[in-house]
């Protein structure tokens, strides 16, 4: 069984980190600030050879690196593919990363990996099973794990608990930590008509071991009603600042990163992002 | 019954299918529009990989044409595996057994030239042989060797001017593609893939080699057929090239 | 395997002429130089732009009704098999 008390755990500084994109590599190592740390997907680093695995080796004597795989499936109704876990294993044992985190959702089904972030129903039924796979994970990789609140763009009818007290049980149940997407809880709490402050008040912030941020859209449903989709490709809107400044205040300063993954701006428009997670994290009490 | 996720699966594909039951908006009204984001996310985002991965096969086609195949080709075959930087492996085939664009019949070969060019990206590193081997080694030993390359070293025969088309399409001022069968070799210095037509007989020679063939029993079955065979250049290109790993004096004569 | 002795010597004398490869990590973990083509693959946790119907559209799935429309620059090239000339003149043979 997974030891949480012998495991690594994770150890990102409490400071900005951004998305690693490959054509940001020389700004990086010429002008780093405020940037303090990395991320990168694991599954982009899973080739043999070449440039990826260079570029990683040559950015990790640098800076602390954290593994944000976004392949693993955890909440797949079928068994973890254990091929994909060992390519985890050997990606982490190779770069001994800061930290490794994963989503709570599902992306393959049978042999097919649908390249999604799809949703759960947060029931007994998927506790046991996502708490399962995290053990075999947290077992497998002889560390401790983040979980990520996802984006919800719909409910379950068969949901019998909040995704907060879902998150909080698993952290219980596998010692796992979390990572808070604020971004993502903005986008859920719009989709589903809920009160984003409340969904704050009510997360364990006391696991949280890393914090997301990311970019929007907005569209519409069928009712004319907003629909905020996590896109990850433009500025973090001002009203999820302000709900990054409130989790903040409620859980002392934390690993701040910046995601922007499609539309990829230069370099000191990704760096200005930083800059202003570094602020927040400044007035953090 | 199916499994919820199974439905799921099945109606993200297939826009014709009903959004499975239970899936409400924060109302608990019928999700609605709101699957379509999932739909759009999954099918859209496997687009964009094959996209990404064949873009010379895009520019032949045109963008309205690739878009509409490549949405076929992801519903038929979907990622076997989560490393997107792989997706794509069927596409050559498919592109060959695609009805509508069977008299463009070069297009399963230049797609095998992009995925193997991905494939030499992502190969494990190698040291590539000291080219002075080949000088201080005498004749009869090199006879008597195995010539290893390193993985990031591929071969394409093609009946078609498959690196023509590339430069045709990817290159600025490249001339339009003659009818010629054309090989190609890629390889990789250092961490950038490069293309480079192999002359006649240089693909043979280099899959007799990667067989295991003695360089020299090799060379005999080369010069019978293309006795104006040019292997001092067919060297030189893959000592430049970095494609050659090791040579391996096989010692298994008596005297 | 006389001939391929001399031209194993002629090839060893060519070899001469290059020098060893060094690998200098720096310049070689940099930039791209592979022609613009972005061969490093895209795993990442975006959802697709702000638009619920691209993936959902009835149009883009339909294989019985795929024609091949809005050529890109295969219209342009003359290949082999002897079929050479136009798109327009290349389609005509597909069945209807």
């Amino acid at each position: 069984m997974f030891d949480a008390t012998r495991a690594r755990r994770p150890d990102l500084p409490n400071a900005p980190g951004v998305g690693y994109k490959p054509q940001h590599f020389a700004n990086i190592l010429e002008a780093p600030a405020p940037v303090e740390w990395l991320e990168i997907h694991a599954e982009n680093y899973m080739g043999q050879g070449g440039r990826p695995l260079a570029q990683l080796r040559h950015l990790s004597e640098r800076f602390p690196v954290s593994v944000h795989g976004v392949g693993l499936s955890i909440g797949g109704e079928g068994a973890l593919d254990s091929e994909h876990l060992a390519r985890l294993k050997t990606l982490c044992d190779w770069l001994s990363p800061a930290s490794f985190s994963e989503h709570l959702a599902w992306s393959s089904h049978e042999n097919a990996f649908l390249n999604d972030l799809l949703p759960l129903p947060y029931t007994n039924a998927t506790l046991e099973r996502v708490a399962d796979h995290i053990d075999q994970v947290q077992d497998v990789l002889g560390r401790q794990m983040l979980l990520e609140n996802p984006s919800s763009y719909l409910a379950f009818r068969e949901s019998t608990m909040r995704e907060t007290e879902f998150l909080g049980a698993l952290a219980q149940r596998t010692g796992c930590g979390l990572l808070l997407d604020v971004n993502n809880v903005f986008v859920s709490a719009t989709n589903l008509q809920l009160d984003a402050r409340a969904y704050i008040d009510d997360f364990p912030l006391e696991c949280v071991g890393e914090i997301h941020l990311g970019g929007h859209d907005e569209d519409m449903d069928d009712h004319g009603a907003p629909l905020l989709i996590d896109s990850h490709g433009r500025e973090v809107a001002d009203p999820v600042w302000a709900l990054l400044e409130y989790t903040l205040a409620r859980s002392g300063p934390r690993p701040l990163l910046i995601e922007w993954d499609t539309d990829v701006p230069d370099w000191p428009t990704l760096a200005a992002e930083a800059q202003r997670g570094a602020r927040a994290l400044a007035h953090t009490p | 019954m199916r499994s919820a996720q199974s439905q799921f699966r099945t109606a993200l594909f297939d826009p014709d299918i009903a959004v499975p039951r239970g899936l409400l908006d924060g109302l608990d009204r019928p999700a609605g529009k709101r699957f379509d984001v999932y739909r759009n996310n999954v099918v859209m985002s496997l687009k964009e990989a094959l996209s990404h991965s064949f873009p010379v096969i895009e520019k032949l086609l045109g963008i309205h044409n690739f878009s509409s195949l490549a949405g076929l080709y992801v519903r038929e075959h979907p990622p076997a595996d989560p490393r997107m930087m792989l997706y794509g492996a069927e596409f050559p085939a498919y592109l060959e057994g695609f009805k509508p664009l069977a008299h463009l019949s070069y297009l399963g070969d230049v797609a095998r030239l992009e995925l193997a060019q991905r494939r030499s990206y992502h190969a494990r590193d190698a040291t590539p042989i000291d080219p002075a081997v080949f000088s201080t080694l005498p004749p009869k030993v090199l006879a008597r060797a195995q010539v290893h390359f390193v993985p990031a070293v591929h071969t394409l025969r093609s009946l078609w001017p498959i690196l023509d088309i590339w430069h045709f399409n990817m290159t600025d001022g490249a001339p339009k593609p003659a009818a010629r069968a054309q090989d190609v070799l890629i390889a990789r210095q250092e961490f950038d893939p490069s293309m480079h037509a192999l002359p006649v007989g240089g693909a043979d020679l280099i899959e007799a080699l990667r067989a295991g063939t003695l360089l020299g029993d090799a060379l005999e079955n080369i010069e019978q057929i293309h006795p104006d065979f040019d292997f001092p250049s067919l060297l030189g290109l893959l000592l430049q090239t970095g494609a050659i790993g090791t040579v391996t004096p096989i010692n298994d004569q008596k005297d | 395997m006389s001939n391929a002795l001399k031209t194993l010597a002629v090839a060893g004398a060519v070899a001469a002429s290059f020098t060893a490869h060094t690998v200098t990590q720096a310049s070689a973990a940099g930039q791209e130089k592979c022609y613009g083509v972005s061969l490093a693959g895209k795993n990442d946790c975006a959802a697709g732009a702000g638009t619920t119907c691209a993936g959902s559209s009835t149009v883009d799935y339909q294989g019985n009704a795929w024609t091949l429309v809005d050529a890109g620059t295969c219209a342009e090239m003359e290949l082999p098999d002897g079929r050479m000339g136009s798109l327009e003149a290349l389609t005509r043979d597909l069945p209807a």
